[in-house]
């Protein structure tokens, strides 16, 4: 069966540009109006996140915006439902990144099962740790075709990273520093000393880089180590700005890409 | 059946280490030194030296004579009240500070509800000199005014956690971040044993001091180690892995984990986890949890701001879920006219939380010559303002 995610990488290997929004924020339907504006506007591949009540890894601006889409009534199942249709409408590759207690709850392998069906290519859950994902749940995400993608970050030992390489499949997500998500303070120095290890690395997997990529600056730097960048916090806060969602989403794309 | 952890971190299907992987190489780092490091003789001395002269310890095993003859039995408080910074929390804070140095860690961060926690991490912050930041949610702060002077006080760094419901759970999610976008010189005191492997472990054994203590004061008093029940109340559940910990391979003693009821299990204000909760991940655990069918956390309540933890420690899940340990509940009124009756028959106030496990002595049905240990966790001191409302001491 095609996997998206390594068509994309294969026929792009360099400037992928992903973005990450929450799904259910602004609005609880806007899910498919923004993923199909993404994608007129160029984006490569989107991560949809899952809100969660206790987002451990994520800043003041994807927490707000899950606290926003919960409130709109936001949950896996609805999720499933607003992209029941999807596929009759796009093939952007589409990651579900989200947390482990919500997916637990709705059963995994139903999960997957459902995930699989609507057309979804790949699963984040950053607190699902690699040797319980191993253990449990890797024969569920190859029996239902997902890519399962880990973070790695500047801490990362060597022989951690090569391991984690050898369980993903699709991409590794490549956090640019030691932070949660929304850092705007650019790139340090050191990022990019941990860029060129990784790369120096020869991996099976490309890298994608995520965390504080918010601006164009940020977004070329990134592509320059890895196979492309993947902005999140800085989305979300474009699609708070008055006048419409396909104009927010315009203009944010546009101010990256060119 | 175990009761301890397991070289994967569980106890059962509980516990283990699901955090994400910016946290993995800090949980590594302590996974893989803190029993070595715990062992160590010099270890060992600094820390049987600061429990002695510092907090006070062994804390006093109270025979409560009129407590006893109320319920015609043997009553005998395991008097944790009277530690320095007044409750059992800086038992481990000690232990986990003297860790941190170590390790070479030169920042501190908790979390604390209730602020006793953050009492005794900014306590112990000052003793070694370490800068010292506790995440508190923003509501705590407002209704705890006195533990975040006392915090202030001792040089802490005091931070409102803002996101979410602004309490326990969101400070800890704060402390967590915290932990997260400072890896290398930062080293996290959890107050309770919950997060993720090896802190439950870890924060047991050094509570464990209680029952090992227990024990001892037992012999001396009764001729045996082991009491017929050992009561005490659980939020998060360190006071009670304490002293719980020694007994867990005793059959014959009754554990007995007494949770807040708040305003009754099945009123919708309840913080009555082992009831309410179901098998979950919060805070880099697994566990019981209160949760939505969609697995969104809820906001627990008690008056007891000690004990309004949505989750329960992973060992305290497997107790349950093996019946090692029975569950019982009691409710805030429960709780404070177990306050008042501690405090007129034997002269002590006891904290809020602590009055949870004395509100079941009732209920255990003990016969005359059983013995009944209640861990009193904490003092009333904290607690006052809430009390003189309550009992409307504050009336002119």
């Amino acid at each position: 069966m095609k996997n998206r995610i390594k068509s994309l990488f294969a026929q792009k290997p360099k400037g992928i540009l992903s973005v990450y929004f929450t799904a259910g924020f602004p609005n609880l339907n806007d899910t498919e109006s923004v993923i199909l504006e993404l994608e007129k506007n160029g984006v490569d591949l989107l991560e949809i996140g899952m809100p969660f009540s206790d987002p451990l890894a994520d800043g003041p601006t994807i927490q707000a915006s899950s606290t926003v889409a919960l409130k709109n009534g936001m949950t896996i199942s609805k999720l499933f439902e607003q992209l029941q249709d999807i596929r009759q409408k796009t093939q952007i590759p589409l990651v579900l990144m989200g947390y482990l207690n919500p997916v637990m709850q709705y059963g995994v392998e139903r999960f997957c099962q459902k995930a699989a069906e609507v057309g979804v290519d790949g699963i984040i859950l950053p607190d699902l740790p690699l040797h319980q994902y191993v253990e449990e749940f890797k024969e569920l995400f190859e029996k239902y075709n997902l890519s399962k993608v880990f973070l790695i970050t500047p801490q990362t030992p060597e022989a951690r990273i090569r391991e984690i390489d050898s369980h993903s499949n699709g991409f590794i997500y490549m956090v640019s520093s030691a932070s949660t998500t929304g850092k705007t303070v650019g790139l340090a120095e050191q990022s990019q000393v941990y860029f060129q290890r990784v790369a120096g690395m020869q991996l099976q997997h490309p890298g994608v880089i995520g965390f504080g990529i918010h601006d164009k600056g940020t977004f070329e730097a990134a592509c320059k180590h890895a196979s492309g960048a993947i902005i999140g916090s800085a989305f979300v806060k474009a699609l708070q700005r008055e006048g419409s969602l396909s104009e927010n989403i315009k203009s944010f794309i546009e101010s990256i890409k060119n | 059946m175990s009761y301890h952890v397991n070289e994967k971190g569980f106890y059962g299907k509980f516990g283990g280490a699901y955090v994400p992987e910016m946290l993995y190489p800090n949980v590594e780092e302590l996974r893989q030194n803190y029993l070595r490091i715990i062992q160590e003789p010099d270890f060992q001395q600094e820390l049987q030296a600061l429990l002695k002269d510092y907090v006070g310890r062994p804390s006093p095993l109270y025979f409560a004579p009129r407590l006893s003859q109320k319920y015609n039995t043997k009553v005998y408080l395991k008097r944790e009240d009277l530690n320095h910074t007044g409750a059992h929390k800086i038992n481990n804070t000690i232990g986990q500070v003297l860790l941190a140095k170590r390790l070479g860690k030169k920042r501190i961060i908790a979390e604390t509800g209730a602020g006793q926690h953050g009492v005794a991490t900014a306590t112990v912050c000052a003793l070694m000199g370490l800068e010292c930041i506790v995440y508190m949610g923003e509501i705590d702060i407002e209704r705890q005014a006195p533990n975040v002077a006392r915090m202030k006080m001792l040089g802490a760094q005091v931070v409102a956690a803002i996101s979410g419901s602004k309490t326990l759970k969101d400070a800890t999610n704060e402390a967590i971040r915290d932990w997260i976008n400072n890896p290398e010189d930062t080293y996290y005191i959890i107050g309770s044993v919950v997060g993720p492997h090896p802190y439950p472990d870890m924060v047991a054994r050094f509570q464990a001091v209680i029952s090992e203590e227990i024990r001892a004061q037992l012999r001396e008093k009764e001729g045996t180690e082991l009491p017929t029940f050992v009561v005490a109340c659980v939020g998060g559940g360190s006071n009670a892995a304490g002293a719980f910990y020694h007994y867990l391979d005793e059959p014959e003693v009754q554990l007995v984990a007494v949770e807040a009821a708040g305003k009754g299990v099945h009123s919708g204000e309840s913080a009555a986890t082992s009831i309410l909760g179901k098998d979950g991940i919060i805070h880099g655990s697994r566990t019981l949890l209160m949760q939505t069918e969609d697995g969104q956390i809820t906001e627990p309540y008690s008056i007891s701001a000690g004990l309004d933890y949505p989750g329960v420690g992973p060992l305290h899940a497997h107790l349950f879920e093996s019946g090692r340990a029975h569950f019982e509940n009691a409710t805030d009124e429960e709780a404070l006219q177990a306050v008042l009756e501690l405090t007129r028959l034997e002269g002590i106030i006891p904290a809020l939380e602590s009055a949870h496990a004395l509100a079941v002595l009732e209920r255990l049905k003990a016969k005359p010559d059983d013995i009944v240990v209640i861990n009193l966790s904490g003092r009333g001191d904290k607690d006052l303002s809430t009390y003189l409302k309550h009992f409307h001491f504050d009336e002119k």
